[in-house]
């Protein structure tokens, strides 16, 4: 039986499916295995998927072979591909490089209940990706999203708490918005299926409510994605989080809010909205810009790392939104590629992170003083994932700095200011990563000095991602491809 | 718009009110239960505009019956959209209270400037 | 040339991976024993000589070595050719490997110093990364490893690792990498957009394409980006990497790093923007002869104050730097002749003159210039270096310095550029002035009655010595070849 046709569903089923099953499994080595294992499952599924879009197909599925739009489809493109690809990827990684830390962290009778969380996470996360369904997007966005709520719950520190308290209120606020504005939308299509409504909002006479709509999503998803100044949740959120859960959730948790912002814009209201292009850029282009700045700012002075950190994904996703605001092929082009090349580095950094707080209970960065020197792997794929985030040539991180620069310059007046703040914030970029790296490797240290290494599980999926920021920054031409034809296919959409 | 039609869309007004009360709770109460009693009301706003807009007027369940034709009945859809968000919703109030009794055995408060105060 | 249709070419892709694999070999060696280690270094400069030079007959018969390896993006890519220009600083810079080595030995274990393996290591790196830009096909190809150097030479700068070390590794990271990124980096993407390629392409790829004011700023942003080539004011980090050990000042404060910055700036002029376009347009590129001269004026007179000797031969080298910057902006045929010949002849020199300040720290640990009287005597084949290399900064016969000073002047007299022509003999006077004390101190001036006694450096360090001031001396009398060699660089251009 040939399944490809049916990957879009067993994208998402294997993880939800296998998430109660690993409940069963009492000894927490099976349940890492399993967990490890259907993670592993669900990237092969994704790359699957990816070569085969990036090949020039696009997966199609009706669900119980219902018809949209009666049925539920999903639909697997060029952006969803790439979506896809960083979720699963995240996900493996997190997942392989998991249980010294977990061990560490989580008393063992309840870690089959945490990796059945991450799993239930993984599908509501996959699941978003693949829906072509404006509301189960929004039901696989709230899985995902408490599945989350109770993984970063389930870290020792107590600060946890109040931590996900707000995460919970602000992301629950920005679902709602989000299901407002889709109720709107139903009410003047009468369809679900985005690529319906985008067929009937043209004939909707009263266009008031669907500008309403397109208000209350844009608001609900940039909350969810945090856009400045929506982000207030996501530092403590992160710096709190178990190590292994701040790995997979600063990776892609966001980025999946972002790519659905741009996908519902796209594909519902660009064509559909007289001048909805330059609303859409002059509202979100400050923001991103601010965001980059204020970001960057702050983070340059933040003293905990995975606080710094988290400021510096706040800057980063800034990036991704500035791209998207210029609504050209470029710009989108851009975007798309920094969702992939910003979760590798930053996916990265929060693993090599992970490392240093198996020896490290405290990670305020003047207690990591001179970590460097009992712990060189690690710190190098610090300077290496750190470099890629500065967007250093030969990195990953660079080739979207690149995109996103020369997309700028296609933005007539404005150009100047864009490639100023862009290399500015840059610049900042390096002055955060130098502290660590300063810090890492030339302050004496402070505390007892890690014994050695983190264990070699964790070190080699460290090094195998720090690699990874390298061969993508010389040969990128695979999440280019899927960029370009996202950006592309998102261009489609537009007036 | 008379006063007629004002009235016409009263169901809106009142998602409209309730709607904006959830969301005041929740920003403005510091206690945490307040809170989340707030984002529940914020929530039930949003199933009643989805209930609102399912109704037709003189519709039935819909429920085909033999013998009779050109039978008027309500949008199920919406029911069946808002009850799968009435799940979302009492899952994340169960979360949010399971997280708020931790809280209160970690911080022995559940006021959200003291709990600030004590880390 | 057509870097789209270049193949593999072996000689390149050996000269990359040879610093490599003897950094390789050195970390494995020193497992074994420090001997092996510096065997293994020996080995690999060697090689990498050999491998250059190698390939200089097919360079003389006209043929450029090329090989694309791979595109990044579209028009964006890895590629490598060998020209002249580039020729001859690769050649210049694995020749003098083989002698740093030697030094290098005699050095720290005359000095003791610790992490020698480290050194080793990083040094090979940084030798990697100065072929990648010697043989840089595009400005990208030279923007990657032009950071590359940066980021391979900062643990050879911080070796030491105590505070004031790290302060003054810092500002070298600081300086190099924020110039690079801030306006490099907006300086090649500019041109990239413009010009549609960054192929390196006799007679430039920008005529026709900008003007105007707009070719001044462009050219600014080159040169002050490129940091590495110290015009003032981005000359702060030199002066600061010598805290970094004598034989990282010698081979690449005074050679690889510098050159890698003024040959950029030479490559630049002459391949990106093209002389005879630059020319045409000399309204607004002419600026740049006034800020070379500027530096070498300001710079000699700041060395002329210095106390400490390595910093005086830091200042001295940012002016000799302006030198090539300066021939390279007359824009006539014979300057850019001396422009390639300075390179040569201020390496020797220089290289000369950190051997001898490295030689005096070793054997007595003297580092101010007040501590350097009488010392003649008991370090004769020092100082008959240091004086030789001396002269040649001044630029009197026979040495090397001489020959390039006459083809810069030559160039000028071609140009009718009086400012060039006086700034040259300001210089002179100026060179003379700092070095001719020290030289007379050294030789004949009593030494303090409570001096220690001590005799000449460790033999490894003397004899590398020696061998750069004859090579300083030989160069006067052997320069046909690399006139020859540069004379292609200007073929078309022989008005």
């Amino acid at each position: 039986m040939d399944l490809t046709p049916h990957l879009p569903a067993l994208q998402v089923i294997v993880p939800m499916l296998s998430s109660p099953l690993i409940l069963l499994l009492k000894p927490r080595g099976l349940a890492w295995a399993g967990a490890a294992a259907v993670a592993l499952f669900s990237f092969a599924i994704a790359l699957n998927m990816a070569l085969a879009v990036a090949r020039g197909n696009e997966f199609y599925y009706e669900m119980g072979g219902w018809q949209a739009p009666y049925g539920i489809a999903l639909s697997v493109d060029g952006f969803s591909a790439l979506v896809l690809l960083i979720i699963t990827g995240a996900a493996a990684a997190a997942l392989l490089a998991a249980r010294p830390s977990v061990d560490q962290q989580i008393e063992a009778e309840r870690q089959p209940l945490f990796y059945s969380a991450f799993l239930l996470a993984l599908a509501g996360l996959t699941g978003i990706a693949v829906s072509a369904d404006a509301f189960n997007i929004f039901v696989f966005m709230e899985i995902s999203s408490l599945a989350s709520y109770v993984l970063i719950a389930g870290g020792p520190d107590r600060r946890a708490l109040p931590a996900v308290f707000k995460y919970l209120t602000m992301g629950t606020i920005g679902a709602t918005f989000y299901l407002i504005g889709v109720g709107m939308v139903y009410m003047m299509t009468g369809t679900l299926n985005l690529a319906d409504m985008e067929a009937r909002i043209g004939d909707v006479t009263d266009i008031n409510p669907i500008l309403v709509a397109a208000g209350f999503i844009t608001i609900g998803l940039a909350l969810k994605a945090a856009v400045f100044p929506l982000h207030v949740w996501l530092p403590n959120a992160y710096a709190q989080a178990p190590h292994i859960v701040t790995v997979f959730l600063a990776a892609c948790a966001t980025k999946v809010a972002i790519y659905v912002l741009i996908r519902f814009d796209y594909f519902v209201f660009q064509a559909n909205l007289e001048n909805h292009a330059l609303q859409f850029s002059t509202f979100l282009a400050p923001l991103a810009l601010f965001g980059i700045l204020v970001a960057s700012a702050v983070a340059m002075f933040e003293g905990h790392i995975k606080r710094l950190l988290a400021m510096s994904s706040v800057a980063q996703i800034g990036y991704i939104i500035l791209g998207a605001s210029f609504v050209t092929t470029a710009g989108l082009t851009a975007s798309a590629a920094h969702l992939f090349n910003h979760a590798l580095a930053k996916g990265g950094l929060f693993l090599a992170i992970t490392g240093l707080a198996y020896h490290y209970r405290d990670l305020r960065l003047d207690q990591l003083a001179g970590a460097a020197r009992t712990m060189p792997w690690t710190a190098a794929a610090i300077v290496v994932c750190g470099l890629s985030l500065v967007g250093i040539p030969g990195t990953a991180g660079f080739i979207s700095k690149w995109l996103l620069i020369n997309a700028a310059i296609d933005n007539g007046d404005m150009a100047w200011l864009l490639i100023a703040i862009v290399l500015l914030s840059s610049l900042m970029a390096l002055a955060y990563v130098y502290r660590i790296i300063d810090t890492l490797y030339f302050k004496p240290a402070v505390v007892a000095q890690a014994p050695g290494e983190a264990p070699m599980q964790l070190l080699l999926v460290i090094g195998i991602v720090a690699v990874a920021n390298i061969v993508f920054g010389l040969f990128p031409s695979f999440p280019l491809a899927l960029s370009s034809s996202a950006a592309e296919l998102l261009l489609r959409h537009t007036l | 718009m008379n006063l007629f039609e004002l009235l016409g869309i009263f169901n809106y007004w009142v998602f409209a009110i309730v709607l904006t009360v959830g969301l005041y709770t929740v920003i403005a109460k510091t206690n945490l239960v307040k809170k989340l009693i707030g984002l529940s009301i914020f929530q039930s706003a949003v199933f009643l505009m989805y209930i609102t807009m399912d109704k037709v007027e003189g519709g039935t369940a819909p429920i085909i019956q033999k013998g009779v034709e050109n039978q008027v009945f309500s949008n199920p859809l919406p029911q069946v959209l808002i009850l799968t968000a009435i799940v979302v919703g009492v899952s994340t109030l169960a979360l949010g209270l399971a997280i708020v009794v931790r809280i209160y055995e970690t911080y022995d408060t559940i006021e959200e400037n003291e709990i600030l105060d004590a880390d | 040339m057509s870097l789209d249709n270049a193949t593999l070419n072996n000689a390149i892709l050996v000269a990359l991976c040879v610093p490599l694999i003897t950094a390789v070999g050195i970390q494995l060696a020193s497992r074994v024993s420090d001997n092996l280690r510096e065997v293994v270094t020996l080995l690999g400069a060697s090689t990498l000589a050999w491998v250059v030079w190698g390939m200089l007959p097919e360079l003389f018969s006209g043929e450029r070595p090329s090989w694309m390896v791979a595109e990044l993006l579209p028009g964006i890519t890895l590629a490598f050719e060998v020209e002249p220009l580039g020729m001859l600083f690769a050649a210049l810079a694995s020749g003098l490997w083989i002698i740093n080595s030697i030094y290098s030995i005699g050095y720290m274990r005359g000095n003791k110093e610790q992490k020698q393996t480290r050194f080793y290591t990083f040094f090979a790196l940084s030798l990697a990364a100065t072929m990648g830009v010697a043989f840089a096909g595009n400005l990208f190809t030279l923007f990657l490893f032009y950071e590359l150097l940066t980021l391979s030479t900062f643990p050879l700068v911080s070796h030491k690792g105590d505070e004031a070390t790290v302060r003054s590794a810092r500002v070298y990271l600081g300086i190099l990498l924020s110039t690079s990124i801030g306006l490099l980096l907006p300086a090649i993407i500019w041109t990239y957009h413009v010009a549609g390629t960054g192929d390196f392409t006799v007679d430039g790829i920008l005529a026709g394409k900008i003007a105007g004011a707009d070719v001044g700023l462009l050219l600014a942003l080159f040169v002050f980006g490129i940091g590495k080539a110290a015009v003032m004011p981005v000359h702060r980090w030199l002066p600061a990497a010598m805290v970094a050990p004598t034989p990282v000042s010698a081979l690449l404060h005074a050679v690889a790093v510098v050159k890698a910055g003024v040959f950029a700036v030479t490559k630049i002029i002459v391949y990106v923007f093209g002389v005879d376009f630059l020319f045409s347009a000399n309204s607004t590129a002419g600026w740049l002869i006034y800020a070379a001269a500027f530096t070498i004026i300001a710079a000699s007179l700041v060395a002329l104050r210095q106390t400490n000797l390595k910093r005086l031969l830091a200042y001295s080298t940012v002016a000799q730097l302006s030198y090539v910057v300066m021939a390279a902006a007359v824009l006539k045929p014979l300057a850019e002749i001396g422009a390639a010949i300075h390179m040569v002849a201020h390496a020797f020199g220089k290289i000369t003159l950190f051997f001898a300040a490295g030689a005096i720290y070793t054997a007595a640990k003297k580092t101010e210039l007040h501590q350097l009287r009488g010392i003649g005597r008991r370090m004769p084949w020092t100082m008959t270096a240091f004086t030789i290399g001396a002269l040649s900064m001044i630029g009197v016969p026979p040495t090397g310095g001489f020959v390039s000073k006459w083809y810069i002047l030559a160039g000028a007299f071609q140009a009718d550029n009086l400012l060039a022509i006086f700034t040259i003999i300001a210089s002179t006077v100026l060179n003379a002035a700092y070095f001719l004390p020290i030289i007379f101190m050294a030789w004949f001036a009593d030494e303090p009655s409570d001096a220690k006694p001590h005799g000449e450096a460790p033999p490894l360090v003397v004899v590398a010595l020696c061998m750069t001031a004859l090579l300083t001396l030989g160069f006067f009398f052997f320069n046909g070849p690399v006139i020859e060699l540069e004379q292609q660089l200007v073929k078309g251009m022989l008005q």
